[in-house]
């Protein structure tokens, strides 16, 4: 608690106390009245200033007021008990609004805690401290075990593992070692480092993090629009019909002391500060707890759109796939697997193409000089090289077939088929293709779980590979062979596709696809740890390429979405409840209190709940 | 120009959003935000008043919350 609400606290157990000590003393008469004004000015004093002070600036409408005008009028109708008990009972919730209020506040800057307080710099062969924002480009800081990356930049000495379990929610560190890259934000754990630094610290990882973070609130949910326009409107409304249930009944029917202490309960509701403290705290809290587990959200409003996506488009390589070649089948025509494999992996030894590295990493054996002459790569289609002096041929169909060898009949392959002939003697072939990610076929049916209604793969990729992976991951539709012009055109026709109220959706990597990710309603980039420019383009930022992250991101929004529905309605509803109850005679003050601030810390309690998510 | 300040004691959030209509009816700001969670107040305007649109500013929250007071640095 701070020093201000623990004022307060000692002025409403002050004022509790005295309050109890007159409700057992009988007093009569004027007496009483004066007895019951010092507790009431103890507890209320500053509600009181604060009327009178804004007043003075125009601030009509305010709870301060009105909540003045509902306990004086009490006092004023000799409900002395009742007019003290409702300002004891305004600032006890008053103050556990503040105090909840500012725990979320700290836990959740507390989830984003990834600012790195100092940097140690080699300056003229001493190590200085200093402030991260000092320290240039080139210059070379030490990270000792325990601390904290504070700049991005490249290991120049020293091998250690990385905790990135802030940036990424992943739990496995992640090993480095000299030249290797490594990210502001993540926690040495093992050795020191010597790193030189590539980015100032405005442009380094942790503040662009830290940057999105703190202005997602900028960008505001429709419900949040909702809630401010509603309060504009509701708490004048409330006023004026007061004001006319005081006044109009009472001229018909002459009684005054009836109606007054009604239009009284009034003004005790019509404060917004449930709905407007809670909504914001939800989505805040969401996208907080997005943040720790790598999910970066720029924005209520995308987190809002998030929980209505019904269509999900994904790019297939580095999205769905790994992005990267091996080889997935081998199949042997004539001779033994272990030799058809190594002869590939001979011919390609000198190969830097992404396939000749998978047939390579495939065989496993070491590279051997003077097994392999006379190589000849051919562009597009393979390599001709002797191997232990035999000639082979490695690579597409046709270059065996112009070489006069005749192939067996095949059909379409989920991937590219590697022939290997020998001395004119065709071998078989090896498959070599991108394998699709660990957990992807489990986040697609979490995502179809949580009510996603489509998957869409768009891929530039032939038909086979894309039917293959399709079939694999259970994905609805899938478009091949598109150019990257054609991926925007086809997620305009998703768009056009969709139903009302649904979001659609794209998944990428985020380095060639920024067009698309702009233009689906929500754009996700995943993998972007280190990435600028995805992190740019994207609304929606998955710092890993675990795909599952996409899906515990749709919970986490529609989770969000559950509590601020769940709060409007329950805050409407009690306040509403008690209008008309008390119109009617049926509730007192105490009921109107309650709907004014009790309602608020429920609702800020269940916002809260967001803080937890896992 | 966009420019971001620190808030300290703003205690309500009807107040947060009073103060945001405010800013925005300055004559020159094309956008501004009053976050009750972060406690900051985000002020977009035309370069040449925006001296005068944070003085205004910072007036409108004044008058909307006296406690409340905006850290310029």
């Amino acid at each position: 608690m701070t020093r201000k609400q623990k004022k307060t606290l000692w002025r409403i157990l002050g004022a509790g106390v005295l309050f109890a000590i007159l409700f057992a003393v009988p007093v009569q008469g004027p007496l009483r009245l004066g007895l019951y004004l010092i507790p009431y000015a103890l507890v209320g004093w500053d509600v009181l200033w604060k009327a009178l002070r804004n007043i003075k600036n125009g601030q009509v409408f305010d709870e301060n007021f009105l909540m003045s005008v509902a306990t004086i009028g009490a006092m004023a109708v000799g409900e002395y008990p009742e007019g003290v008990a409702v300002m004891l009972f305004y600032q006890v919730g008053e103050l556990f609004q503040s105090v909840a209020v500012s725990r979320s506040r700290r836990s959740i800057a507390q989830l984003m805690d990834i600012r790195p307080d100092c940097a140690y710099v080699e300056r003229e062969g001493e190590i200085v401290e200093t402030d991260p924002e000092e320290v240039a480009v080139g210059e070379i800081i030490v990270i000792k075990p325990g601390e904290r990356v504070p700049l991005d930049g490249l290991v120049r000495e020293g091998s250690s593992a990385l905790d990135t379990a802030a940036l990424t929610g992943e739990s496995l560190p992640r090993d480095v070692g000299p030249e290797e890259e490594v990210i502001s934000g993540c926690v040495n754990l093992s050795g020191v480092l010597r790193v030189e630094v590539s980015k100032p610290y405005g442009q380094s990882t942790v503040a662009r993090i830290l940057d999105l973070v703190e202005n997602s609130s900028e960008k505001k949910a429709k419900a949040e629009h909702f809630i401010t326009k509603f309060a504009r409107y509701y708490t004048p409304i409330v006023v004026f019909a007061a004001l006319a249930l005081a006044v109009i009944p009472s001229l018909l029917d002459g009684q005054w002391g009836v109606w007054m202490p009604r239009a009284l309960n009034f003004l005790v509701v019509s404060c917004p500060c449930a709905l407007v403290i809670s909504i914001p705290l939800s989505f805040f809290g969401g996208i907080g707890g997005a943040s720790r587990q790598g999910i970066l959200v720029k924005g209520s409003n995308y987190l809002e759109a998030l929980a209505h996506a019904g269509v999900v488009a994904f790019d297939k390589t580095g999205t769905l796939t790994q992005g990267s070649f091996s080889v997935t089948q081998v199949k042997v025509w004539e001779g033994k697997e272990g030799d058809l494999v190594e002869t590939a992996a001979l011919a390609e030894q000198y190969s830097s193409h992404p396939i000749a590295r998978a047939i390579r990493s495939a065989w496993g054996g070491a590279q051997t000089q003077g097994r392999v002459e006379e190589v000849e790569e051919i562009a597009g289609r393979g390599v001709q090289a002797k191997v232990d002096g035999n000639t082979a041929l490695v690579g597409s169909r046709k270059l065996l077939e112009e070489a006069g060898i005749t192939l067996p009949e095949q059909e379409e392959l989920p991937g590219t088929a590697v022939h290997v002939a020998v001395q004119g003697r065709y071998l078989g072939y090896l498959l070599v293709a991108d394998q699709v990610k660990q957990g992807a076929a489990q986040a697609l049916q979490e995502l179809k779980r949580s009510g996603v209604r489509e998957t869409v793969m768009l891929t530039g990729d032939n038909q086979y590979s894309a039917q293959y992976v399709a079939g694999e991951l259970g994905i609805d539709r899938f478009y091949a062979q598109l150019l990257p012009g054609d991926k925007v055109e086809k997620v305009e026709e998703l768009l056009k596709e969709k139903r009302p109220g649904e979001h659609l959706v794209f998944v990428g990597d985020g380095i060639n696809d920024a067009p698309v990710l702009s233009r689906a309603d929500i754009g996700v980039a995943m993998g972007a740890l280190g990435s600028d420019a995805a992190i740019e383009a994207a609304d929606v930022v998955l710092m890993d390429d675990d795909l599952r992250k996409l899906a515990a991101a749709v919970s986490i929004a529609r989770k969000t979405l559950t509590i601020v529905r769940e709060n409007v309605v329950f805050a409407l509803g009690v306040k509403f409840l008690v209008l008309v109850l008390s119109a009617l005679g049926y509730a007192n003050m105490w009921a109107a209190v309650f709907a004014d601030v009790g309602v608020s810390v429920i609702a800020i309690l269940n916002a809260s709940r967001m803080l937890g998510v896992k | 120009m966009k420019k971001t300040f620190q808030l300290e004691d703003l205690d309500c959030a009807n107040c947060a959003a009073k103060m945001e209509r405010a800013i925005r009816q300055i004559d020159g700001v094309t956008g501004a935000t009053v976050s009750f969670m972060t406690q900051k107040m985000t002020i977009e305007g035309a370069d040449d008043r925006f001296e005068e649109i944070v003085r205004q500013a910072v007036k409108a929250c004044k008058k909307v919350e006296p406690d409340c007071r905006v850290i310029l640095k």
